[in-house]
C-alpha cells in the first residue's frame, strides 16, 4: 500500500471529488457526498457557479494550450472526469492527444479506469500531489507521457488541498524541474482576496471531506509558477483568464474564489 | 462528448432559428454548467432548433424527433433542471413565430406544439434516468473496485506480514497497550519454552522481574502512554522451565490513526550464547587467568566505584601485598613450582578475606591487594593476611615457607583519589620491605613527605651541579699549641634555589647513593685547591693547608690519584697544603683491606687524615704501616670534656679516652686534631692534653672564603 494513501474506503464520508461532480451536475455521488453539496450551497451560493468557472477555466487553458501545439498533458486532482474532461477536450482538437489523470482518492482513480478502459492514450495514476516524485515515477511506467517533450500540467483546485506545512512551492518545483522546456503550467486556486465571509466559512465545512482547503494570496499563487513566463492576462480571477467573449465574464468575476493563471517554461528561464 | 454537427434544412427561417437557440444557449448556460463554448453550445442548440422545426412540419407528424433531442441535451450534458423548463417554456411561446416561417405552419399548430413538447420531455427524461441509473452504477461500482483494491492490498499486505510473522527467526509479539499479549510467533513461544496459546493467555507484566535492568518497566509505560516510539535492550526472560534467555529485544509502538496508542510490537532474538560468551570475555579480561583472582582491572574498576559512590567520609583501605624473596623461588624452584606457590597464596587470601567481603585481586607477578571494605580495619586484615601466607606451603614434593610483607593505607574517601590511594600503598610496601620483610607497614604521611622531599633533592643534585648551585665554606683548624690557623676545612653547602642553604648531611648521603659525590667531590677538590692556591700566593708565609674529605665512594674509584694530581698540577697548589680527609672506613676500602690508593696519594705529596676517628672500627696494625698524616678526634669525645660539672665521673673517663688517643697517635707519629671545640676550656684542656690543633666553633664557624682571606689578612687575629 502506497504510504499516504488511504488504507481503508470508508463511504460514510463526502469525497472531494464526488461532491465535486454533482455541483457539475453528474451522479457520480452518493447520499453522503449530496448532502454535504447542498449543505455549501445553502451558505455560499456561489459555490456551485464557482466549481463550473474553474471547470471553464480549465477547459479555456486546455484549449489555449492545444492551440500551442501541446498534445500530451498531466491532470493532476482529475477528480471525477465526467464532465468537460480533459481527455475530451483535448482529443477533439488532437485525436491524437495524450492524458495521465492523478488522484488521490481511490473511488475517482477506479472510476477513472473504467471510465477510460479502451481509451489507449489515457492513463490514471493513483497518488497524493505531497509525493511528486512517485507521481512522476508512475507516470514514467505508463509510457504516454514523453517527458523530454513539451507537456501540460494541470493543476486545476487541488494546490489548495496542500497545507503550508507540507511545503507546496517544493512539490511545484519538483513537478517543474521534470518538464522539458516548452512545457505549460495551469494552476486554479482559491483565495481569501477579495472575498466575503462566507467564502471563509465554506472553505472550514471543506475539512468535512477528507480534505481542507488552504486559501492563498495572488502572490503565493504566483510564486507556484517559479521562474516559469507567466502568460497573459496573469495570475487573475479565473472568469478573466482569456474568456471565449467578453460577454462570458461575469459582472463581480471576484465572487468565484478562485485566481487562474498558466505559465510557459521558456528555456532562457533555464 | 457528441460532435457539434451543422445546421441543415434550407426550409427553417434561419435567422429566426438562429436567435432563438442563441436566446436559448445563453439561458443554459447562465442557469446550469456546460462543458462547452458559448460558440459551441450556440450552435449544438441551432442543430436542435432545426430539428424541432422541422419536426413540427413534417408530414406525417411524429414527435419522436422531439424525444431525441431530449435525449441529446441529456447527452450535452445540459441537465439543469430550469434549462429544460426554459426549453419547454419557450417551444410552446417564441418557438412558433420566431423559428416557423409563417407560410410553413400547420393548421394543427398547438396540438403538434404541445406533442412536441412531450416528447422533448419524455426523452429528455429517459435519458436522463438513463443517464443516472448508469452514472450511480458506476460510481457504486467503482468505490466497490476501489474497495476491492485497497482490501486485496490489505490481504497481501497481510499475507506477507503472515509470512514474515510465521516463518521469522526471530521472535515476534504483539500486546494491547493494556499488555494483555494478542499474538506470538512460534519462535516468540519457542523461545520462552511456553505454547503460542499458553502465551496468548499472558499479560506483558508477567514477562517483567524486579532483577531487570533499572528503568526497563518504566520504558515500557512511556511507550504505552505514547511518550515513546521505539526501544532497543538487552533484556532476560524466565523460560518457563526456570532457565533464562538472553535476548535482544526491540519494541514499537503502533498508533491508531489519531495518533493514540494501540499495539506494542515486541521482537526479540536469542543471544543467550552471545551474552554467556561477553560474560566470559569479559570475566576473562577481569580476572588473573593464573589465580582466577580479580586482575589489575577490575580491582581499578571496583576502586573507582567505591570512590565515586562512597559517602566522604567512609574509610577507604588497601593492604598492598608482595612475596619476600619470590625471585630467588621461581629461580631456583622454577616458573612452574613458582605459579602454584601463586595460585596457594592466591587462594588463601582470598579464603582469609573473603568472608568479610573484601575484594582480593592479583596485581601481577608476586603483588596482591585487598580492597578493604568500609569501616572494617585494615591493620587486622593485614595480619590475617600475613598469617595466611606464613603456613608452610607444599608445593610438588617441597614445603616451602614463605613470607610477605604488606603496605596498609586507610583513609577517608574524600581525603584521596584512587590513584594517591594506590601510591601511597606502593610507597608503604616499600617500607615494609625497607624494614626487613615479613611485615606490615602503615601509611605515615609524614614520612611520605620526607620520602618525597628526599626524592625531589635527589631528582635536583645533577642539575645543581651544572647549574653550579653549591659553594664552599672554609672552617679554620687551629693551633692549639700558639693559636695560629694552620689550616682550614673545605666543607660544600648547596644555595638550593628553593630551600635556600642546605648543609651537606641533608644531600651528601644522597649523592653518594646515587654516584653523584664522584662528581661533587671533584668539583669540592678543584674548588678548595683553586681556593688555597690564592691564599698561598697572597700569604705564602701562612702556608694554610686545605682539609677536603674525600668520600668512600670517591677513595675506592681507581682514578682519585690521577684526579688529585691533575687537580694540584691545574691549580698550582703545592702538594703539601692539600689534606685530604677519609672516615676509617674509607681508609679500609669496600675489599677489607686498607685502599691501594693511598699510598699513591701519599707519593704526590699530600698529606692524608683519618676523619671522625674512634667511631668506627680502626685496625691500629694497619694504621702503623698506612702513611697516614692526621687523626680527626670524633666530635663526642671532645664535647666530653666541657667540664661545666655536670657529670664530673663521664667527663674523667673521656678525658682519659682523649688523652690515650692522643698519646696513640703520637707513638705512631700522627699529629691530632680535635674536632667540636666549643667553648675556650675545652680548647684550654685540649692543649693540656698535648692535642695539637682544634676545630669548631670556638676557633670560627664555617665561613665563605672572603672571610678566611681577611682572617689572613688580619695575620696575629688568627
Amino acid at each position: 500500500m502506497p504510504d499516504g494513501l488511504p488504507t481503508e474506503i470508508d463511504l460514510t464520508r463526502p469525497s472531494a471529488a464526488r461532491v465535486y461532480d454533482y455541483f457539475l451536475g453528474g451522479a457520480h455521488n452518493f447520499e453522503i457526498d449530496r448532502q454535504l453539496a447542498e449543505q455549501i450551497a445553502s451558505m455560499t451560493p456561489n459555490l456551485a457557479a464557482t466549481m463550473r468557472s474553474g471547470r471553464e477555466f480549465l477547459r479555456r487553458a486546455v484549449r489555449a494550450l492545444l492551440d500551442a501545439g501541446i498534445d500530451q498533458f498531466l491532470d493532476i486532482g482529475s477528480g471525477i472526469p465526467t464532465v468537460g474532461n480533459v481527455h475530451e477536450v483535448a482529443q477533439a482538437a488532437n485525436p491524437k492527444a495524450r492524458v495521465v489523470y492523478v488522484d488521490i482518492d481511490p473511488v475517482a482513480v477506479a472510476h477513472s479506469r473504467e471510465l477510460l478502459a479502451g481509451n489507449d492514450l489515457t492513463g490514471v495514476v493513483h497518488a497524493d500531489l505531497r509525493e511528486p516524485e512517485r507521481i512522476l515515477t508512475e507516470t514514467h511506467q505508463l509510457n504516454l507521457i514523453d517527458f523530454s517533450r513539451p507537456m501540460g500540467i494541470l493543476l486545476a483546485g487541488v494546490v489548495h488541498f496542500v497545507p503550508d506545512a507540507a511545503r507546496p512551492e517544493e512539490i511545484l518545483s519538483t513537478l517543474r524541474a521534470a518538464a522539458a522546456p516548452g512545457s505549460f503550467l495551469v494552476i486554479s486556486h482559491s483565495t481569501f482576496e477579495d472575498q466575503p465571509q462566507e467564502m471563509l466559512d465554506a472553505q472550514r465545512l471543506s475539512a468535512r471531506t477528507d480534505t481542507e482547503i488552504t486559501l492563498r494570496s495572488r502572490a503565493q499563487i504566483t510564486g507556484f509558477f517559479g521562474d516559469w513566463t507567466v502568460l497573459e492576462p496573469g495570475v487573475v480571477h479565473m472568469p478573466l483568464w482569456r474568456p471565449d467573449s467578453p460577454s462570458d465574464v461575469d459582472e463581480h468575476p471576484e465572487r468565484f474564489g478562485a485566481f487562474g493563471g498558466v505559465a510557459r517554461y521558456d528555456q532562457s528561464a533555464g | 462528448m457528441a460532435a457539434v454537427p451543422e445546421p441543415i434544412g434550407a426550409d427553417v427561417g434561419r435567422g429566426g432559428a438562429q436567435g432563438y437557440a442563441a436566446d436559448w444557449a445563453r439561458a443554459v448556460r447562465r442557469l446550469g454548467f456546460v462543458p462547452l463554448s458559448a460558440a459551441e453550445t450556440e450552435r449544438l442548440l441551432l442543430v436542435h432548433t432545426v430539428r424541432l422545426a422541422q419536426a413540427v412540419r413534417a408530414e406525417p407528424f411524429t414527435a419522436r424527433p422531439a424525444e431525441e433531442v431530449g435525449r441529446a441535451l441529456v447527452e450535452a450534458h445540459l441537465t439543469e433542471p430550469r434549462a429544460l423548463e426554459w426549453a419547454l417554456r419557450a417551444l410552446g411561446a417564441d418557438f412558433p413565430h420566431r423559428v416557423l416561417a409563417a407560410a410553413g405552419r400547420p393548421a394543427d399548430l398547438s396540438e403538434r406544439i404541445a406533442a412536441v413538447q412531450g416528447g422533448l420531455a419524455a426523452g429528455y427524461a429517459r435519458a436522463l434516468r438513463d443517464r443516472t441509473f448508469a452514472q450511480q452504477e458506476r460510481i457504486a461500482r467503482s468505490a466497490w473496485q476501489a474497495r476491492d483494491e485497497v482490501e486485496q492490498a490489505l490481504r497481501d499486505s497481510e499475507a506477507r506480514f503472515r509470512a514474515v510473522f510465521t516463518g521469522a527467526a526471530i521472535g515476534i509479539g504483539i500486546a494491547g497497550v493494556d499488555g494483555q499479549i494478542i499474538d506470538v510467533n512460534q519462535a516468540f513461544a519457542d523461545m520462552l519454552g511456553y505454547s503460542i496459546e499458553e502465551l496468548c493467555q499472558a499479560n506483558v507484566a508477567e514477562l517483567f522481574h524486579a532483577d531487570d535492568a533499572a528503568g526497563m518497566w518504566d520504558l515500557y509505560q512511556e511507550m504505552v502512554e505514547g511518550k515513546q516510539d521505539s526501544a532497543r535492550l538487552e533484556k532476560r526472560y524466565y523460560r518457563k522451565d526456570g532457565s533464562v534467555v538472553w535476548t535482544d529485544l526491540a519494541v514499537s509502538l503502533i498508533r491508531h490513526d489519531d495518533g493514540r496508542p494501540r499495539f506494542t510490537v515486541a521482537m526479540i532474538e536469542d543471544i543467550t550464547e552471545r551474552y554467556e560468551l561477553q560474560q566470559r570475555l569479559r570475566f576473562q579480561a577481569l580476572h588473573d587467568p593464573l589465580t582466577g583472582l580479580p586482575n589489575r582491572t577490575l580491582f581499578f574498576e571496583t576502586l573507582g566505584r567505591v570512590f565515586d559512590s562512597a559517602a566522604p567520609e567512609r574509610r577507604v583501605g588497601v593492604c598492598f601485598l608482595d612475596l619476600d624473596g619470590f625471585k630467588a623461588i621461581n629461580d631456583s624452584l622454577g616458573h612452574d613450582l613458582g605459579d602454584r606457590l601463586l595460585v596457594v597464596i592466591g587462594r588463601r587470601l582470598a579464603e582469609c578475606v573473603a568472608e568479610h567481603g573484601h575484594l582480593v585481586a592479583r596485581m601481577g607477578g608476586d603483588e596482591f591487594v585487598i580492597l578493604v571494605d568500609g569501616g572494617q580495619d585494615a591493620v587486622a586484615v593485614a595480619q590475617t593476611a600475613l598469617a595466611a601466607v606464613a603456613a608452610p606451603v607444599h608445593v610438588g614434593d617441597q614445603q616451602l615457607a614463605v613470607s610477605a610483607s604488606v603496605g596498609v593505607v586507610e583513609c577517608p574517601a574524600e581525603e584521596t583519589t584512587a590513584s594517591e590511594l594506590m601510591k601511597a600503598a606502593d610507597a608503604t610496601l616499600y617500607w615494609a620491605k625497607a624494614a626487613g620483610r615479613g611485615r606490615y607497614a602503615v601509611y605515615d604521611p609524614e614520612r611520605s613527605a620526607r620520602d618525597l622531599a628526599r626524592a625531589a633533592l635527589v631528582a635536583g643534585l645533577p642539575a645543581a651541579l651544572e647549574r653550579g648551585e653549591f659553594v664552599l665554606h672554609y672552617q679554620p683548624i687551629v693551633s692549639l699549641l700558639e693559636g695560629r690557623m694552620l689550616a682550614v676545612e673545605a666543607l660544600v653547602r648547596w644555595q638550593h634555589p628553593e630551600l635556600g642553604l642546605i648543609g651537606p648531611d641533608r644531600f651528601i648521603g644522597l649523592a653518594e647513593e646515587t654516584g653523584l659525590i664522584v662528581g661533587l667531590g671533584e668539583w669540592v677538590l678543584r674548588t678548595a685547591c683553586r681556593d688555597a692556591e690564592r691564599w698561598w700566593r697572597e700569604f705564602p708565609d701562612a702556608r694554610l693547608v686545605v682539609s677536603v674529605n674525600l668520600a668512600a665512594r670517591q677513595a675506592d674509584d681507581p682514578a682519585i690519584v690521577d684526579t688529585v694530581a691533575d687537580v694540584l698540577a691545574t691549580t698550582g697548589l703545592p702538594a703539601e697544603l692539600l689534606q685530604l680527609e677519609l672516615t676509617e672506613s674509607a681508609v679500609m676500602g669496600s675489599a677489607g683491606e686498607p685502599l691501594r690508593s693511598l699510598h699513591r696519594l701519599a707519593a704526590l705529596g699530600i698529606r692524608l687524615a683519618v676523619d671522625d676517628f674512634g667511631t668506627g672500627y680502626s685496625n691500629l696494625a694497619y694504621l702503623r704501616r698506612l702513611p697516614i698524616h692526621c687523626l680527626k678526634l670524633a666530635g663526642p669525645f671532645v664535647e666530653g670534656i666541657r667540664a661545666d660539672g655536670t657529670d664530673v665521673a663521664a667527663d674523667h673517663r673521656d678525658e682519659r679516652i682523649v688523652d690515650a688517643l692522643v698519646r696513640l697517635a703520637h707513638a705512631l707519629e700522627l699529629w691530632v686534631t680535635a674536632e667540636a671545640v666549643e667553648t675556650g676550656v675545652q680548647a684550654e684542656r685540649l692543649r693540656a692534653l698535648r692535642c695539637d690543633t682544634g676545630q669548631g666553633r670556638y676557633f670560627g664557624a664555617p665561613a665563605p672564603a672572603e672571610v678566611i682571606t681577611a682572617r689572613l689578612r688580619g695575620g696575629a687575629a688568627g
